[in-house]
């Protein structure tokens, strides 16, 4: 399709087309509930009503959205937060009866004229962490569902079969319905439900339709992901985005739901209503603008997307390589983003939402699957984005075409490629030293570079297989981690270092040895090891622009809230700095990308008719960080010790580690602990290991206590009351449960800084209960 | 389907014109129904010292493959033409014309731009306009698509 201005209708994938009997498959549903609901019109970004969904008792009811609710969660995550607080349990987990899944928007969702408008975000208890983990989705389903009435969507309970959840903002009704007959897998399933609920056999009307689903692999692992689809009128195929982290999609199958669908009667350019449409117009093509200019000088994000980034990181030693042992690797130019340059389908608006000028949501077409159930098939792969190729180069898969094969059936499987990928990195690397085998693994050989063993195991995940090895492998390192220690078949310290997850929940794909800052952006976060909170890498390691704990404490402080915000507002991160004003570098914050920012300010204000500044932003993200936070303490967790990241984020773990990069961590010995040179020649490499672990592990204690101290929380990482009020909340249960917490921390002995100090050194208070004297 | 391959286009005599910006309001009539022209019509007259200059669409089509929901399509007779009721005004063809001749006016979300009309070379009364007939292959230009500066 390189030529260009082809007729919409007459673009063909080449992919095997199928064919459903849509009148068969409805006709074996079973309306379990029915309601109708007036259809009403969003305003100024909000639809002022939620939808709650009850699949196991079959509820359906509305509830009102107060100014109250606007200002102190704003919107969004910040709904979900709200709605499950009210909802579930400190007992509540995963499976529970009462664990929730929230599909929230925000007030600025749905825009069309500012890239990344169409962000859904999703919410629930998560297998991984037995916390909330939250994930922030693209596709149509948020702004779909605010346009048939609702800014948010909660449901609860467990259905006792297989149904289907559908919105149908055309006739105004929310229906319950079982459906038996329907594929589970997601390219299949998304298709079909598309079509079903079409109200045409047109693309136009498939354009309407957005559907959430998961898969078969979903159901037997923790890594279930949840696809969110978005019709594509050239391919004419459902495409979709994933809420990828945490288990949301296990969720979904945990309850029954094969799927969530969605359909809005029309929508326009202002169909949110915004106070101020023109001002709104005139930002958001100011950035279109940037986006044709710039994009092909900076992030290459409309012809690659988020693959772009695979070279940088193999060149700053930071791309994941046989499990985060390596940040670059010899191989690695074989998956650099020429190669998937050369096999995406080019010059389709490829946004997930529409107005997208970034539109990294690249496709392979007429992709040829090549093992398991899909075998010779073609296909459209979603993907790959950055992470995925990450996680393949975690595993030290170097085929493009291996990448596209795990890319398919993670997503059609409803697998996040993630955690799978760096946790099939971390059992390669525990096969490479005999820890596992192929017996201990049911036969599969996990070497790296595997691909066939990785793509075997998603297919026996997918089966339901009862081996011991497949149904642990699929809860991911933690598990997997304590399996092999009770077997007693590998050195504890080793396992615990070398499996790259915290508080559950495995790493994403950057490797964090050599930017401390950056470790805390994985390890001080909310649901776990996720860059989405922070990436501060560059900033911290190769530009060196904060040397101190305090400096790095306000970067691990200030870019948390801000990419907070973008959550609250239905927003995607990346139009914020993966596309830059040509004179960004000039100006006083760069790293900030202040001109960005601005427009943000304009364009809420310009939605709500608000008149917010930009600290009235960051505000707003601080309520709901501290609330997400305060959640985690609720649930049992929340503390330092769920802060605790493994060595191997850290430093390295293993010798050979230490000698592959022998000249840099000889020079840290002396320049950082003060060793001499001749101290350091005579040492053994395992004496060295030793040195740097205990220094870099209480590197990251002093950090961890230089923020908590910045975020307003006692040096057990809990929000105090204090800092509660101070946001605006006055929760009586919230303020009491926290206030029990520091009390009981207190005879614990938990009220005490992490750090070890050194003479000249000290922590960012002596005061003890430094936070009571705040007002 | 057949596609189209000839589109007609304007061109502009600048020697004609005289400034008066009947072009203009003929084109707001038929955009908008009103008589206003500037900010409300698909072509421009732009004074430079002592001389016009036109700014119009040419039909070059870079539009077409950056609409999301395919309001944007070449008609029949190679005009490329913005349907309303189908966009959903993310002005991605606005901001992406390389010549700025997509439109926005305050009034609406949806933009505009020349249809070929005929309408301002008809109202011109020095005859300054003319519709000419390309060939799309020449003129057509597709939009930023590879990997690199």
């Amino acid at each position: 399709m390189m030529e260009g201005q082809i007729p919409v209708e007459e673009y063909s994938t080449g992919n095997t087309p199928h064919q459903w009997d849509v009148q068969r498959l409805k006709a074996a549903h079973k309306k379990l509930a029915s309601y109708s609901y007036t259809k009403g019109s969003v305003e100024r970004g909000y639809a002022n009503r939620t939808l709650y969904v009850n699949v196991g008792t079959k509820e359906i009811s509305e509830k009102p959205v107060s100014d109250q609710m606007k200002k102190l969660f704003t919107g969004g995550r910040g709904f979900g937060l709200k709605l499950i607080w009210e909802s579930i349990q400190p007992t509540t987990r995963w499976d529970s009866e009462e664990n929730e899944l929230l599909i929230t928007t925000g007030p600025l969702c749905g825009t069309t004229q500012y890239a990344g408008s169409g962000k859904s975000l999703c919410l629930s208890v998560s297998p991984s962490t037995n916390i909330i983990c939250d994930c922030n989705v693209g596709g149509f389903f948020g702004p779909y569902l605010k346009f048939a009435g609702f800014d948010a969507l909660e449901i609860q309970g467990k259905a006792s079969e297989d149904v289907i959840v559908v919105i149908d903002g055309e006739k105004g009704t929310v229906t319950i319905e079982t459906a038996p007959l329907e594929e589970t897998d997601t390219h299949l399933l998304s298709e079909q439900l598309t079509e079903m609920y079409a109200t045409e056999h047109t693309d136009k009307a498939r354009q309407k339709v957005s559907v959430v689903s998961s898969g078969t692999a979903a159901e037997h692992s923790f890594w279930g992901c949840l696809n969110f689809s978005f019709y594509d009128i050239r391919r004419k195929v459902p495409r979709i985005k994933q809420a990828g982290r945490g288990g949301l999609g296990t969720v979904l199958r945990d309850k029954k739901i094969k799927a969530l669908v969605v359909k809005v009667e029309r929508f326009d350019g202002v169909s949110n209503h915004p106070a101020d449409p023109v001002t709104l117009a005139k930002v958001g093509t100011k950035l279109h603008r940037e986006i044709r200019d710039l994009d092909r000088y900076q992030c290459n994000m409309r012809t690659v997307g988020t693959g772009h980034l695979v070279e940088i990181m193999d060149a700053y030693d930071l791309l994941p390589t046989e499990n985060y042992r390596f940040g670059s690797f010899p191989k690695a130019s074989k998956i650099f983003s020429p190669h998937f340059y050369e096999l995406f389908t080019k010059i389709i608006p490829d946004g997930c939402w529409h107005g997208c000028t970034m539109a990294c949501a690249k496709t392979v077409d007429g992709y040829t699957v090549m093992t398991g159930p899909y075998k010779g098939e073609k296909v459209t792969v979603d993907g790959p984005e950055y992470e995925t190729i990450g996680a393949c180069a975690n595993m030290s898969i170097w085929d493009p075409l291996w990448v596209l094969e795990f890319n398919f059936y993670c997503d059609t499987y409803g697998i996040d490629t993630i955690s799978a990928g760096t946790a099939t990195a971390f059992y390669m690397e525990m096969y490479e030293y005999g820890i596992l085998n192929k017996e201990r693994c049911n036969g599969l050989e996990l070497c790296f570079g595997n691909a066939d063993a990785a793509l075997e195991l998603l297919h026996r995940m997918a089966q339901g297989d009862h081996a011991e090895f497949i149904k642990v492998a699929g809860k991911g390192v933690r598990r997997v981690k304590d399996w092999i220690i009770k077997n007693q078949w590998g050195d504890p310290q080793l396992v615990n270092d070398a499996g790259m997850e915290s508080k559950g929940l495995e790493f994403s794909e950057y490797v964090t040895k050599e930017s401390l800052a950056m470790q805390g952006g994985y390890g001080l976060t909310l649901k776990g090891p996720q860059h989405d909170e922070a990436w501060l890498i560059f900033m911290d390691m190769v530009n060196n622009a904060i040397p101190t704990f305090e400096m790095k404490a306000e970067a691990l402080h200030y870019f948390p809230m801000w990419r907070t915000w973008f959550g609250l507002n239905g927003l995607c991160k990346l139009p914020w700095n993966d596309i830059e004003p040509a004179n960004n570098a000039e100006t006083a914050e760069p790293s900030k990308v202040p001109e960005h920012v601005e427009n943000y300010v304009a364009y809420q204000n310009a939605m709500t008719g608000w008149s917010v500044t930009k600290e009235d932003l960051i505000l707003q993200s601080e309520r709901c960080y501290n609330w997400q936070r305060a959640m985690n303490v609720w649930l049992g967790r929340g503390q330092r010790k769920d802060d605790w990241i493994p060595f191997r984020a850290m430093g390295p773990v293993t010798e050979m580690e230490y000698v592959s990069r022998k000249e840099r961590y000889d020079t840290q010995l002396v320049d950082k602990l003060g060793l001499s040179k001749g101290e350091v020649e005579t040492m053994t490499t395992k004496e060295k290991l030793t040195r740097l672990y205990a220094y870099r592990r209480n590197q990251y204690e002093k950090l961890a206590d230089a923020v908590y101290y910045r975020r307003g929380w006692t040096p057990n990482g809990i929000p105090t009351p204090q800092k509660m009020k101070q946001l605006g909340f006055t929760e009586i249960k919230m303020l009491q449960m926290l206030q029990e917490k520091i009390d009981n921390d207190e005879q614990q002995g938990l009220n005490t800084w992490g750090g070890v100090y050194e003479k000249g050194e000290h922590p960012p208070t002596v005061k003890k209960r430094y936070w009571e004297q705040w007002k | 389907m057949s596609q189209p391959t000839t589109v007609k286009v304007l061109i502009f005599h600048a020697e004609k014109c005289t400034g008066c910006l009947d072009c203009e309001k003929a084109c707001s009539q038929v955009h908008f129904k009103s008589k206003k022209g500037g900010e409300l019509s698909a072509i421009r007259i732009l004074k430079h010292n002592k001389d016009f200059a036109m700014h119009v669409c040419d039909q070059r089509g870079l539009c077409l493959d950056m609409c999301p929901v395919g309001a944007l399509t070449r008609r029949k007779n190679g005009v490329v033409w913005l349907d309303k009721e189908t966009c959903i005004g993310c002005q991605a063809c606005v901001g992406f014309c390389p010549i700025g001749a997509m439109r926005k006016t305050d009034v609406r979300i949806e933009p505009f731009k020349c249809i070929s009309c005929g309408s301002c070379v008809r109202a011109c009364p020095t005859k300054a306009l003319e519709l000419v007939e390309r060939n799309i292959e020449d003129i057509k230009q597709v939009v930023y698509h590879k990997q690199g500066a």
